[in-house]
C-alpha cells in the first residue's frame, strides 16, 4: 500500500461518497448495537468473503435476534483464517443505514425517486420493455449483469436475457475484469480457468506476477507467495509501479505501461537463444511453435528494453530465472489484461510457460487473479454475450440446440450474440438500445471514458436498475429495485482456481427487500415466460444449472450444495457425483482442445491506442487500494475503509517537481481532473497512476479512454497519453452537484471544509484516529 | 526463551491495515483500534510497519510504572493489560511514557486504551485477531521454534534502544540475521529539540 499521506491530508469530500449515503464518514463503522449484541447467543455462519476472486472463508456472526453484527475468521483451506481490510468489514454493509428497503420510481430523470409498491415498479417496468420492444424490436432492450452474482442468478440473467426478453443484448461487468485471459486460454487450451490452484504456489522454485498489485488486490493470495519464498522459491514482479510485492522481489521489472507482450516475447526471445526450452514437451503436446519461435526472433532484448524502458540484462535475468528453475508458475491479473492487446499479452505469457515445459504439473504453470468474487464462475453460465450456459458457443448450432432444448425453447427463438458492455454503451448513445435492465454493476463509475457512458444513459427512454445501494447508475435509473446483500441468500461462486464454493444465508432481508432471483423470475412471469422462471430459490436454480452444464468443459453436474458444505469446494470439470473434481489442469498433457494439443498462437506487440505526443507525453495508469471495491458503492460507505483511503490521488515521480499533497491537474484527451500528488519514487517519471474506486469530480475513468481489445472487447484502462500540470488549491477547484440521492442526513454529513479529527498521541503517521 | 507471542515481520507487512480493521473488531476495546501503521521511508519505498503493543519487560511496562493510579495491570504471562476502566484518570502519563507510541487516551471518558494481546482471545487458546487476520504473516502469533519451523532461517530481536536507554519486550521483530546479537535501534534519533540542534 502506497502511503495515502497527502489524501489524508485534505477534507473528506462528500461529493464523493456514492449517492444516498448518509453519514459519509462514519456510517457503517460499526453498527450502533453491535458491542451490545447478546453474544452467548451468537451463532457463527459460515460462509465466504464476497469481494475478491481469492473467496476467502469467514464465519457472519449472527445475534440471538437472527441479525448479522461481527465477522470471525474462518480456518477454511483458502485463506487459513487470514483476512484483508475489505473482508473484515464487509459484514457492515448487511444492515447498513443506507439499504434500499423500498422499490424507487420516477417517470422522468428530472423528477425525485417516489417510494413504490413493488407491483407498480414491476408493472411499469414491463409497460415500458413491451412499449419499447413493441416500437423498435426485441433487440433495443438490454440487460447488463454482474461477476460479484452467485452463479445462480448469473444464469438467470442470461437465461431471462435470451428466453423472456427475447433479446440479444446482454453482458456482464466481467467484461472489465478478466475477458482477456479468458479468451487467451480458451484459444491456447481450449478451457476458460486457472491451470493450477493457489496451493502449487507453495511448491513452485520461481513465481512470476505480471500486472498484478497483489498486495492490494488479493492480499491474502501473499501468504501463498511468502509460504514459496519461505522455501527458496525466487518472485519476479512486472510492474511498473513498485508495488509492496514487487518491494522485495528479487527481480522487479518496472516496465512503460502497454508494453509487456514485447516484454515476454523478448523473454522467451533469451529461452530460445540459451536452449532453455523444452523441445520434447514442446513436440509431444503442443501445435504452433515453429511459428511463435519465428516470431520472437525478431524480439532481440536490446530491441524490447527500448520499447519497455527496462535495462537490457532484465530481460536475460528473468529468461535464465525462470526456465532455469525447477518449476515455475507465472500468475496475472488486470495490468496485463485492461489494453488493446489484452489478449495477445496473456498469449505470451503463456507461450513462455509452455515453452519451459511449466504446464499440468505441481508448481508449475500458470493462473489469472480474478477481480471479482464470482468474475470466473459469472460467464460460466451464459451471462456473457457470446456464450451460453456450461460456456457453449451461442454460435455453434449444436450448443444452440442443446441450450434449446433444456430451457424448452425453439431453436429459432433463441437471439444471436451480443455486444460488449461498452459497446452496447455506444448502441445507447445511437438509440439502437433504449431500455435497459442492470444489475449488480455500475457504469457511471467502472466504465471508461465516462462523458460516453453518461452521454449513453442519458439516451435511454427506459432504465431500471438492481441494487442494495443507490450507485451513481441507479441514481441515474427510472425504477431502483432494493435486492438482498450476499449474506441473505444461498448461492455459488467460482473464484480464481475455478473452485466453486457455497455461500449461506446469514439473516433475512430487511422487509421490503427482495432476492434478485424473485424479481427477475417476477419480471418473466409478467412478460409471459412464468413457466420458464419457476425457481422458488437459489437451489432449485442450481439444479437446472448443473444440468445445463453437464457434457461440457465447464461441467458442474457433479456440484451439489450437499458436497460443497461437506468440502469447502470443489474445482470443475465435475462430471460425477463421485468425481473429486478438478484442481489442477493437464495434468496427462492433453488440452481441451479437441485434438489434445495446447495451441501456441503467435504475439506481435502493437503500441497502445492513445498514442504519445509533445501534448501528451506520460502514460496514465490506473488500478485499486486495498480498502476500496471496484466501483466503490459498497466500500465507500464503510467508516473503517473510507478513513483508510478517504479519497483518490495522483501517483508522480519527484522528477516533476512537485511536493506531497499538491494540487495536480491530469489532462488526457478525454478531460482534466485535479487530485493531490503522492510523490513517490515508486513509479516511472514516465508514468502517473490514480486509483480508479470514485466518481466525477475525481473518477479516473473519465479520463481513460475506450478502446477495446479486437477479441475480448476489454478496455485499455491501463495506459493512455496524459499530461500532468499544477492546478489551482483543490479546494477552489468547484465541486459539481452531489447526484441526487435517496435520502440525505444533513446533519451527519461532513462539509468540504471539515477539518480532520485531531491526531492521536502518536501523531504523524498513526492509521487509527481515537 | 520467549514463550507465546507476536512477532513483527516488517518486510512481510503490504500495508493493507488488515490489522488495524482486525483490532477494531475484538471485544477488548469496542470498536476502536488500538494497532497503528507507520511509513518509515515514505517517497521512496512503500514500505510499510504495523506497531502493536510490544508488552515491555525489562523495565517493567514503563506505562504502568508512572501510572499513579496503578491502572495498568503485567499478569504473570507478562502481558501489559490496558487500563482498569474503575481506576484509570486519563492522565495520559502511560501515553508520554510508553517508547513505542503505543496507549491512546479517550479524553471525553478520561480512559487509557491499549492493546492486551486478546487476552479474551489468547486466554481460549486462540491468537489474537491482528496475526490471526494478517494476509502475509506480518505479525505472527506463536513460539520462536514455531516462526522458525514455518520461516526457515528467520531470526529475531527483542531488545530496541532509545538514546541510552535499552527496553527489552515481550514481543518480537525479526530482524536480519547480523542485528540480533545486539539491541535494535528503537527510535528515531532526536536532532532538535526546541528548535535548538543537539545533534
Amino acid at each position: 500500500m502506497t502511503a495515502t499521506d497527502p489524501a489524508r491530508a485534505l477534507p473528506l469530500d462528500p461529493s464523493l461518497a456514492p449517492p444516498g449515503t448518509r453519514n459519509f464518514r462514519d456510517a457503517g463503522g460499526i453498527p450502533a448495537d453491535r458491542w451490545h449484541a447478546d453474544q452467548n447467543g451468537e451463532t457463527l455462519v459460515p460462509t465466504h468473503c464476497c469481494f475478491c476472486g481469492v473467496q476467502c472463508g469467514m464465519y457472519l456472526r449472527v445475534d440471538r435476534g437472527g441479525k448479522v453484527f461481527g465477522v470471525e475468521p474462518r480456518n477454511h483451506d483458502i485463506n487459513r483464517m487470514r483476512l484483508c481490510p475489505k473482508g473484515i468489514n464487509a459484514y457492515q454493509q448487511v444492515n447498513h443505514p443506507d439499504r434500499l428497503t423500498a422499490p424507487l420510481m420516477r417517470r422522468n430523470r428530472d423528477e425525485e425517486f417516489r417510494e413504490v409498491s413493488w407491483d407498480e415498479a414491476l408493472d411499469h417496468t414491463v409497460a415500458e420493455i413491451r412499449r419499447i420492444q413493441g416500437e423498435y424490436g426485441n433487440d433495443a432492450f438490454g440487460l447488463l449483469g454482474g461477476a460479484s452474482l452467485f452463479s445462480e442468478k448469473t444464469y438467470l440473467v442470461g437465461k431471462f436475457a435470451r428466453v423472456a426478453l427475447k433479446s440479444r443484448h446482454v453482458d456482464y461487468n466481467g467484461r472489465l475484469c478478466m475477458v482477456s485471459a479468458a479468451g487467451a486460454n480458451k484459444l491456447a487450451f481450449g478451457i476458460d480457468r486457472a491451470g493450477n490452484p493457489f496451493s502449487d504456489i507453495l511448491l513452485t522454485d520461481c513465481l512470476l506476477i505480471a500486472g498484478s498489485n497483489v498486495g492490494e488486490c488479493f492480499p491474502v493470495m501473499t501468504q501463498y507467495l511468502w509460504g514459496a519464498r519461505d522455501r527458496g522459491a525466487t518472485l519476479i514482479v512486472v510492474d511498473p509501479r513498485e508495488t509492496a510485492i514487487a518491494r522485495t522481489a528479487d527481480v522487479h521489472v518496472a516496465l512503460k505501461p502497454g508494453t509487456d507482450s514485447a516484454f515476454f516475447n523478448a523473454v522467451l526471445h533469451v529461452v530460445v537463444a540459451e536452449g532453455l526450452t523444452d523441445e520434447a514437451y514442446l513436440a509431444a503436446h503442443t501445435t504452433g511453435w515453429e511459428e511463435v519461435k519465428a516470431t520472437v526472433a525478431a524480439y532481440p532484448p536490446a530491441r524490447s528494453a527500448e520499447i519497455c524502458g527496462v535495462p537490457e540484462q532484465q530481460i536475460v535475468q528473468v529468461a535464465r530465472m525462470f526456465a532455469g528453475a525447477g518449476k515455475s508458475m507465472a500468475w496475472h491479473a488486470r495490468g496485463v489484461e485492461h489494453h488493446s492487446q489484452g489478449v495477445e499479452n496473456c498469449l505470451s505469457i503463456i507461450n513462455l510457460c509452455v515453452a519451459t515445459g511449466n504446464i499440468g504439473k505441481p508448481g508449475a504453470g500458470y493462473g489469472t487473479i480474478t477481480g471479482q468474487g464470482n468474475g470466473q464462475g459469472g460467464r460460466e453460465h451464459g451471462q456473457k454475450s457470446d456464450l451460453l450456459p456450461g460456456g457453449r458457443s451461442i454460435t455453434n448450432p449444436e450448443h444452440r440446440r442443446q441450450i434449446c432444448e433444456i430451457w424448452g425453447i425453439d431453436e429459432t427463438e433463441l437471439p444471436p450474440a451480443g455486444t460488449s458492455m461498452m459497446e452496447m454503451v455506444w448502441q445507447m448513445q445511437r438509440k439502437e438500445i433504449r431500455g435497459l435492465v442492470g444489475i449488480c454493476n455500475n457504469p457511471f463509475v467502472s466504465l471508461p471514458n465516462y462523458a460516453t457512458v453518461k452521454d449513453g444513459y442519458d439516451t435511454l427512454e427506459f432504465h431500471a436498475q438492481f441494487d442494495f445501494f443507490l450507485s451513481e447508475t441507479a441514481a441515474n435509473a427510472h425504477v431502483v429495485f432494493p435486492v438482498t446483500v450476499w449474506a441473505e441468500d444461498d448461492g455459488v461462486m467460482a473464484n480464481a482456481e475455478a473452485r466453486v464454493v457455497k455461500h449461506n444465508k446469514a439473516q433475512e432481508p430487511p422487509a421490503g427487500v427482495r432476492t434478485d432471483t424473485w424479481v427477475i423470475c417476477e419480471l418473466a412471469r409478467r412478460l409471459g415466460a412464468g413457466d420458464k422462471f419457476a425457481f422458488p430459490d437459489s437451489r432449485s436454480v442450481f439444479e437446472e444449472l448443473r444440468v445445463a452444464s453437464a457434457g461440457t468443459v465447464n461441467d458442474y453436474y457433479g456440484i451439489t450444495y450437499e458436497r460443497l458444505e461437506e468440502t469447502g469446494g470443489i474445482a470443475w470439470p465435475c462430471p460425477t457425483t463421485e468425481h473429486p473434481g478438478t484442481p489442477r489442469l493437464f495434468e496427462d498433457g492433453r488440452s481441451y482442445h479437441p485434438d489434445g494439443k495446447i495451441h501456441l498462437q503467435v504475439v506481435e506487440w502493437h503500441p497502445p491506442m492513445d498514442p504519445y505526443s509533445e501534448e501528451y507525453p506520460l502514460s496514465l495508469t490506473t488500478g485499486r487500494t486495498v480498502a476500496h471495491f471496484l466501483s466503490g458503492n459498497q466500500t465507500r460507505r464503510l467508516g473503517a475503509l473510507v478513513e483508510q483511503t478517504p479519497r483518490p490521488w495522483v501517483e508522480v515521480h519527484p522528477s516533476h517537481g512537485f511536493r506531497n499533497g499538491d494540487p495536480v491537474r491530469v489532462v488526457t484527451r478525454r478531460g482534466s481532473e485535479v487530485f493531490p500528488a503522492l510523490v513517490t519514487e515508486a513509479i516511472r517519471p514516465d508514468t502517473v497512476f490514480v486509483p480508479y474506486h470514485w466518481p466525477v469530480p475525481t473518477a479516473a475513468n473519465a479520463l481513460t479512454i475506450d478502446a477495446l481489445d479486437p477479441r475480448s472487447k476489454i478496455p485499455e484502462y491501463k495506459v493512455c497519453a496524459a499530461r500532468i500540470e499544477a492546478a489551482p488549491r483543490i479546494d477552489e477547484v468547484p465541486a459539481p452537484p452531489t447526484a441526487p440521492g435517496h435520502q440525505a442526513y444533513p446533519e451527519t454529513q461532513v462539509s468540504r471544509t471539515d477539518p480532520l479529527p485531531p491526531t492521536s498521541p502518536q501523531g504523524r503517521g498513526t492509521a487509527e484516529r481515537s | 526463551m520467549m514463550g507465546r507471542t507476536i512477532f513483527i515481520d516488517p518486510g512481510r507487512c503490504i500495508g493493507c491495515q488488515a490489522c488495524v480493521s482486525a483490532c477494531r473488531e475484538c471485544d477488548s476495546h469496542r470498536g476502536k483500534s488500538m494497532i497503528h501503521l507507520d511509513y518509515p521511508d515514505e517517497g521512496r519505498s512503500v514500505a510499510s510497519l504495523p506497531t502493536v503493543c510490544m508488552h515491555c519487560e525489562d523495565p517493567v511496562a514503563p506505562c504502568a510504572e508512572v501510572c499513579p493510579a496503578d491502572a495498568i495491570l503485567v499478569t504473570a504471562d507478562g502481558v501489559v493489560q490496558q487500563a482498569d476502566t474503575t481506576r484509570c484518570i486519563g492522565c495520559a502519563n502511560c501515553v508520554n511514557a510508553c517508547p513505542f507510541g503505543v496507549p491512546k487516551i479517550d479524553l471525553q471518558a478520561k480512559l487509557q486504551m491499549k492493546c492486551n494481546l486478546c487476552y479474551d482471545r489468547t486466554a481460549y487458546g486462540l491468537a489474537p485477531m491482528c496475526a490471526t487476520v494478517c494476509p502475509t504473516g506480518a505479525l505472527f502469533y506463536g513460539t520462536l521454534e514455531e516462526l522458525q519451523t514455518e520461516r526457515p532461517g528467520v531470526q529475531v530481536a527483542d531488545s530496541f534502544t532509545f538514546g541510552s536507554t535499552t527496553v527489552s519486550t515481550g514481543v518480537a521483530m525479526v530482524v536480519p540475521a547480523d542485528k540480533v546479537q545486539w539491541p535494535v535501534p528503537g527510535g528515531l534519533p532526536v536532532v532538535e529539540i526546541n528548535g535548538k540542534d543537539v545533534r
